[in-house]
């Protein structure tokens, strides 16, 4: 490489240095967890998803929706797999606005597993209005929706403190979040040491809570996502048995070409 | 064209063969085929004999790998085409129904989504290639051209697609880059409601950039055709960049360079595979998965990765129209080169001053890469501006520049002699595998 070429590459990672430098200013460093999803063997922690949709439904559900998902969903494989009557269950405790009938009424009906969940607004005008003029996000794909993914959401749950920065000033409804891009956020502190009772007598710390919902979350925006590794395990293996041999068989045909040795 | 009247002249009494049936190599069914219809022989002719360089390095393997990109393109988009819907009030959940609900739906959609990266990938090593090299230069300077009408055309069907998904950046991607049109002056607001086919990004422009999307995907493909059919007629530059002259400087397609792309095509589809099946979406933007929404601007919008250089270029000029023409220019500049660099020596391995320049313009590339990433503010925008300036310099001032003052290193007569001098260690190579 001549002097010229190793000039240009110092003042490229000089560049890089600096902006680096510039963008970590502000924005909090997430807090890094280690989540049984992740890796090349990740699974779902089926226990953890179960509590996880424990909280949703206890906590979160009462302002966020969750279009995308269906009750059956709960059921399917590499999913907190709820049994099926367990799901016909849950999904009968919802009351389905459904119609109309033959004589063009709508009724209510119980739930099936093959509705949506329900939403705990019936538009964003009443989700806003409920809200202080926030709308709470649809979690179907939350996970995915952020720089961060899980550990975001993570931080997000566990960022709040109790007394902002002197310096900063909150309006009424609104919450200092350190990890929040500009530290304000309309969402109160959600999950508190026993915001939910486990029914498996996991205790439920503020960590233990965060980290359910999280997995419960990223199952929801990548209901796939075993699937999606045990395949790519296997398609990585293949690959690379396949690309040693069709190596091995250019080498020799290659010796025809140039006789080495 | 002497003979061009006498076509036309019905009095005089010429043969005719209007009946071609016939010469075929093969015998039996395949030869009575062959006979009526050669494209058993062509096929032959020029994917089994046809002859290479046999100094190719795997840096010649990208075109297959390019057309491999096309094809699985074309039929994951084939599969996906049938689950989705292309109105903005259904485009995201039809998508995220292929995601949850359709057999393999994420499979085919990741799929599609990365393959469109990975061809840009392997199509900025093609013509970096082709730079280095020197494979723009006669005779090849019609597949150049061909080639960069290709490059416009991934890099529209790609924008196409990315608004498909209708998240929030597919909108705002949209919106930023139609009304780039406007800059044109006098009918520029009347193309852009044209192009929108409403008075705003909405439900009718979706609707046309899928239909545009497919319609490019196929154009593409056509044009590849040109592209490959012009090949087989001039021949592959190689490393050395002369000419093959007999058969010690050459081997037949097949098995030689088949099995020699075959191993490359393995290797960038398993760093394909581990991007797809374990970072699905590293390599896009976070912001499309939440839906378009008209009233909420994004903090930052930025394109797709492979526009980034050229929305560097873009936004490193203060007025609208000239930044469009910089980032129209900077491409199509790229066709100007066969006329601009005068060397009549190909390969940069006998260059040494034009090498540097050209190691240097890579540079370019990625620097404007990371700063069309970043806030244009601050040292962003000086950098970009040197960057973009750089760009322009390179073809127009200094290729020419160079290709008159630069002193060629010593050359070898023909390939077998360029092996021989590399064994030798009187060539230093440029090396990646």
């Amino acid at each position: 490489m001549s002097s010229l070429l190793k000039f240009s590459l110092f003042f490229f990672l000089l560049i890089f240095n600096v902006s680096n430098s510039f963008s970590a200013e502000k924005q909090e460093k997430l807090l890094k967890q280690s989540w049984s999803f992740d890796g090349f063997f990740g699974k779902f922690d089926r226990a953890s998803l179960q509590r996880g949709y424990q909280v949703y439904t206890e906590v979160c559900a009462s302002c966020h929706s969750m279009n995308l998902l269906s009750y059956r969903n709960l059921s399917e494989v590499g999913g907190p797999s709820f049994s099926e009557e367990e799901v016909k269950a849950i999904a009968s405790k919802v009351e389905v606005l459904d119609g109309p009938n033959d004589s063009g009424e709508m009724f209510k009906r119980p739930g099936k597993p093959s509705d949506k969940f329900a939403s705990p607004f019936a538009n964003e005008k009443a989700a806003r209005a409920a809200n202080g003029g926030a709308y709470p996000p649809d979690m179907s794909v939350l996970v995915k929706a952020r720089a961060g993914g899980p550990d975001y959401i993570y931080s997000i749950l566990m960022g709040y403190t109790d007394k902002p920065p002197k310096d900063v000033k909150l309006e009424d409804g609104v919450y200092y979040n350190k990890y929040m891009p500009g530290n304000k956020i309309k969402m109160s502190k959600p999950l508190n040491q026993d915001s939910v009772k486990y029914s498996d007598g996991t205790p439920a710390t503020e960590e233990q809570l965060s980290k359910d919902v999280v997995t419960f979350l990223t199952w929801a925006s990548e209901p796939h996502l075993e699937a999606r590794k045990r395949i790519g395990f296997k398609t990585v293996v293949y690959l690379l048995i396949l690309t040693v041999l069709v190596y091995l068989v250019k080498k020799k045909i290659w010796l025809r070409v140039e006789p080495k040795v | 064209m002497s003979e061009k009247d006498s076509n036309f002249n019905q009095n005089e009494i010429k043969p005719v063969h209007t009946n071609k049936v016939g010469g075929s190599p093969f015998k039996g069914v395949v030869g009575w085929i062959d006979n009526r219809l050669p494209i058993i022989r062509m096929f032959k002719y020029e994917y089994l004999d046809f002859q290479v360089p046999k100094n190719l390095s795997y840096l010649w393997s990208l075109g297959g790998i390019l057309m491999i990109c096309l094809i699985f393109l074309i039929v994951t988009g084939l599969a996906l085409g049938m689950h989705y819907k292309p109105s903005s009030s259904e485009a995201f959940t039809s998508v995220e129904k292929i995601m949850r609900d359709v057999n393999y739906g994420w499979l085919l959609r990741y799929a599609h989504m990365n393959f469109a990266s990975f061809f840009f990938i392997a199509v900025y090593i093609h013509i970096f290639r082709g730079l280095y090299y020197g494979s723009y230069k006669e005779p090849r300077q019609l597949m150049w051209l061909i080639g960069i009408v290709i490059f416009f055309m991934m890099m529209a069907t790609a924008f196409l697609g990315y608004t498909l998904p209708w998240g929030q950046m597919s909108y705002w991607g949209a919106t930023v880059i139609t009304n780039l049109f406007s800059a044109v002056p006098l009918v520029g607001e009347g193309i852009v409601t044209w192009l929108w086919g409403d008075y705003a990004v909405g439900d009718s422009t979706l609707n046309r950039f899928y239909v545009l999307h497919w319609l490019l995907a196929f154009g593409i493909l056509g044009i590849v055709i040109f592209h490959v059919i012009a090949l087989h007629i001039v021949g592959s530059n190689n490393p050395s960049g002369i000419e093959p002259v007999d058969t010690r400087d050459t081997v037949s397609f097949a098995p030689f360079t088949t099995s020699k792309d075959l191993f490359a095509m393995l290797i960038f589809l398993l760093a394909f595979v581990l991007i797809t099946m374990y970072a699905p979406n590293y390599l896009g933007h976070p912001d499309n998965y939440i839906p378009a929404d008209p009233l909420i601007t994004p903090a930052h919008i930025v394109p797709e990765w492979y526009f980034l250089p050229f929305y560097a270029i873009l936004r490193s000029i203060p007025d609208k129209l000239l930044g469009v023409i910089a980032m129209v220019s900077s491409i199509a500049v790229l066709g100007l080169l066969p006329w601009l660099d005068l060397s009549k020596v190909r390969s940069s391995v006998f260059r040494p001053v034009w090498k540097q320049f050209v190691f240097l313009f890579v540079l370019d590339f990625f620097v404007l890469m990371y700063v069309g990433g970043m806030p244009a503010e601050g040292i962003y925008v000086l950098i970009s501006r040197v960057g973009t300036v750089y760009w322009f310099l390179f073809f127009l001032v200094i290729a020419p520049l160079v290709s008159l003052t630069e002193k060629p290193l010593p050359m070898p007569k023909s390939i077998h002699e360029y092996e021989d001098w590399k064994k030798q260690g009187k060539i230093k190579t440029f090396k990646i595998f």
